[in-house]
């Protein structure tokens, strides 16, 4: 009996050493780790954290940011920014909700919703790419037009009384699962293979890692970048309609510092902030790593502006952990 | 007083295994304008890096005024009374003549602020004492580049200056540039500053310097007086050796002159837009020879659509095609290993892999050019793997811990595997060890034998005379010569290539 407990003790002992060595090195090392060290400790002091309803809980809170990481993890792979994420996921939400009130049947509104974030990362897309002016400069100014648009347009005030059947994005389950949770689940998935599978992610990363060689190896590059900011665009306006469903109104103040959250979880899911280096699922990681500390902080009775203190420090030490591996 | 002012003795200076100079004197008298002549990659630049204090030499000595001296860094040799004039300017765009001249050492009030006022007036002096025309309040980027040439100078004259070094001070300025920085030189002199000269102009070295002295492959050739020498006897000391036989046997000419043409290319750009012709002929390589500087990379970069032209007609195999990118290029047949391999050669972070097969990866890709297709593309990796010798344990491994020989080889792979008949590399040797350029000559030999048509940019003589065909020798941002047969030669080249007078 003894014998047979050492051996296991050894072998746990061995996985634990593989699995820290499968992780030396890796960027997002230290989200994982801390990953796994909050939730541990969480479920220890916590009754309710380990609970299927927490789980569940978590897993819809993040579905927004979640989605908005997505288009941002592109934009990053390819060395650029897209500041405008929160803005534009506003501005979608008010002309979805107002198409509604105006009444636009369920689905042809949400397609205006949709097309309303492309449109603006089409227009991000060719003032970056074709006129080539700073990413960062030029989805700064997306922010404040887009916000300025969705205030305008909606008087600052929410536009609510939409049909309850629209309700289902944000609210319902299907097979038991949260909607919301399945549309994060697969455009995940989808950007992994649209990443890992297509020619498309190829490029993103060739471009995010040497600019001009992926040029002068006769790519379009600008093409290429273009499409990036469309996909955020994109992502933006599609985490809009969970937004706007859940909350049953159009909301032309909604995901003010949801650019900030999402290059956050970007960074802390490994990508390089100069592009060319990270992986989608690094990005969910540190999407779920961050709902685990908001939804932890709470369960402990954090307050709110203490929680962004921590949110802020646990970036820090993100970025200095993986940064002192690249020197080495 | 000794007569000289600086003498280097024995300098000898290794990089890993390389050795950039080997036992180089230069000495240089009190007041005198001595040139520095050799070719790229003659050692000038290292040679002025240890006079300055950038590097430290492994062998040798630096005497001043007849005491040993040691520079550890640049502001070493500043307080021993050496300034040095780079290629590369280092002065602050924004800022103002004034300010650029006082950086570093500004005056101060009383209580402690700027003393514009004073600075103003005492770089006005300054400058008026040179000679040089500028006001001081002027914002750097306002000036031209001889301008800023001069305001370098002015700021590197302090009354301690005992020696000015000026590398190629005349290869980006017009003639009449050039005229003014001698005019700016004369008055130095007359000051008693010693300056040494580093140019390839010929010309220029006739024009101002005292005293020669030629570097060739880091060693030392000789040091003559300019009024004793003559151009021929000095393009003799800069390139003054046989071809080595290391070099893949050439077609001959007159066969490859009946061959047909694969490309016509006429551009103009530059600053004249003076029409340029290129044209290729199947399974030939085309040298374009030239000074660094003088255009030819500029030239193919317009030609492949990397860089905007003016006016622009290509014929590909007789066809009328339009180039407007490296996209188009690629899609007509026309591929280019760029100059600079880390910046625009490979993806550092990819994986040999990854960087070979870049740009095939729609054409090996499943369901419409979409989805990639890896099996495929490790076939195509591995084969040039093995066909270029590519050392590595593995394809998955990242370029980034590649040697040089082999990123660049890694760069010529990705081209390889698309089906370009026309490929351009652009100073494929550059930096890589003698072994792999060896390998590479072979390589360029065997791609013509297939009937793929080459460019080759070279500022390495040998290269060019070795491996060439036909060479057209450019300066200036033209095409100057077109050489073929027994007149490419070192001399020949370089007589162009410097703008020395023709002998017929």
């Amino acid at each position: 009996m003894a014998e047979e407990k050492k051996e296991t003790k050894i072998k746990i002992v061995k996985e634990g050493a593989f699995f820290l060595k499968a992780l030396k090195g890796r960027p997002e090392a230290f989200t994982i780790i801390a990953f796994i060290v909050l939730s541990v400790f969480m479920s220890i002091i916590s009754d309710t954290f380990f609970s299927l309803s927490n789980i569940n809980n978590i897993l819809r809170q993040v579905s927004v940011n979640a989605i908005i990481s997505v288009g941002m993890t592109m934009v990053i792979l390819t060395g650029g920014i897209d500041l405008s994420v929160g803005p534009v996921m506003a501005l979608s939400s008010t002309f979805m909700a107002g198409a509604m009130i105006n009444g636009i049947p369920v689905f042809p509104s949400v397609l205006i919703g949709l097309a309303t974030g492309l449109a603006f990362g089409f227009l991000n897309g060719v003032l970056i790419s074709y006129v080539k002016q700073p990413a960062f400069i030029v989805t700064l100014a997306m922010m404040e037009i887009a916000r300025g648009i969705a205030l305008l347009y909606t008087g600052g005030y929410p536009l609510s009384g939409l049909p309850s059947s629209f309700g289902f994005v944000g609210k319902g389950r299907l097979l038991g699962i949260q909607v919301p949770v399945i549309i994060m689940l697969i455009t995940y998935i989808i950007a992994f293979f649209l990443l890992n599978r297509f020619v498309f992610g190829r490029y993103v990363y060739a471009i995010g890692g040497n600019q001009e060689a992926t040029r002068l190896s006769g790519i379009k590059v600008k093409k290429y970048m273009m499409i990036v900011y469309v996909i955020s665009g994109f992502t933006a306006a599609l985490s809009s309609v969970i937004l706007t469903s859940r909350l049953m109104s159009g909301q032309p103040n909604a995901g003010s510092g949801f650019e900030l959250d999402a290059i956050a979880a970007v960074v802390l899911g490994g990508t390089d902030m100069s592009g060319g280096r990270g992986h989608i699922f690094g990005t969910l990681l540190g999407v779920l790593m961050l709902g685990v500390l908001n939804n932890g902080l709470n369960l402990m009775g954090v307050s709110p502006y203490m929680q962004r203190v921590v949110k802020g420090i646990i970036i820090l030490a993100a970025i200095y952990i993986s940064s002192n591996k690249e020197k080495k | 007083m000794s007569e000289y002012v600086l003498r280097l003795i024995g300098i000898s200076k290794f990089f890993g295994g390389v050795k950039a100079l080997q036992n180089v004197h230069l000495e240089v008298k009190r007041g005198e304008i001595h040139a520095l002549l050799g070719e790229n990659g003659a050692g000038k630049s290292t040679l002025m890096k240890i006079l300055s204090g950038v590097y430290q030499p492994d062998a040798g000595e630096i005497e001043i005024e007849g005491n040993e001296a040691h520079f550890s860094s640049p502001q070493e040799a500043r307080k021993a009374g050496i300034g040095i004039i780079f290629q590369e300017f280092s002065l602050v765009p924004y800022l103002t003549v004034a300010q650029n001249i006082f950086l570093g050492r500004e005056l101060k009030t009383k209580i402690g602020t700027l003393d514009n006022k004073k600075m103003c007036s005492l770089a006005a002096d300054h400058l008026q004492d040179l000679g040089v025309q500028i006001d001081p309040k002027t914002v750097v980027n306002q000036l031209s580049i001889a301008q800023q040439q001069f305001i370098e100078i002015t700021k590197a004259v302090t009354d301690d200056l005992k020696i000015l070094i000026l590398d190629e001070p005349t290869a980006t300025l017009t003639p009449n540039e050039v005229k003014q920085l001698f005019l700016l030189m004369r008055r130095l002199q007359k000051r008693g500053v010693s300056m040494v000269f580093i140019s390839h102009h010929i010309d220029d070295v006739f024009e101002i310097a005292d005293r020669v002295t030629c570097l060739r492959d880091g060693q030392y050739i000789g040091t003559k007086e300019v009024r004793d020498v003559s151009t021929d006897q000095l393009i003799q000391m800069m390139v003054g050796r046989t071809v080595s036989q290391k070099f893949p046997p050439k077609s001959t000419y007159e066969t490859i002159l009946q061959r047909p043409l694969c490309l016509e290319a006429s551009l103009s750009r530059g600053k004249d837009y003076q029409e340029q012709k290129i044209t290729l002929h199947k399974g030939e390589i085309l040298g374009l020879s030239g000074l660094v500087g003088s255009g030819r990379t500029e030239l193919i970069r317009a030609l492949i659509g990397a860089e905007k032209t003016n006016d622009k007609q290509v014929l590909v195999d007789g066809k009328e095609v339009k180039i407007n990118s490296p996209y188009d290029a690629l899609h007509f047949g026309i591929g280019y290993v760029p100059e600079d391999r880390k910046t625009q050669g490979v993806i550092l972070p990819f994986s040999i892999l990854d960087n070979t097969v870049l740009n095939t990866l729609t054409k090996t890709a499943k369901f419409h050019g979409i989805w990639v297709n890896q099996k495929k593309n490790k076939e195509n990796c591995e084969k040039q793997r093995r066909e270029l010798s590519i050392k590595t344990p593995s394809v998955q491994q990242k370029v980034r811990n590649l040697s040089g020989g082999n990123q660049q080889k890694v760069v010529i792979a990705k081209w390889l595997t698309t089906d370009c008949h026309i490929l351009i590399f652009d100073e494929p040797t550059r930096g890589i060890d003698v072994g792999a350029k060896a390998e590479i000559y072979e390589l360029l030999r065997e791609l013509v034998k297939k009937n793929v048509s080459i460019i080759l940019i070279s500022s390495e003589l040998p290269e060019i005379i070795g491996l060439s065909d036909r060479v057209l020798v450019m300066r200036s941002d033209k095409i100057v010569a077109e050489l073929i047969g027994d007149a490419i030669n070192s001399e020949e080249i370089m007589r162009y290539a410097t703008g020395g007078k023709t002998n017929g």
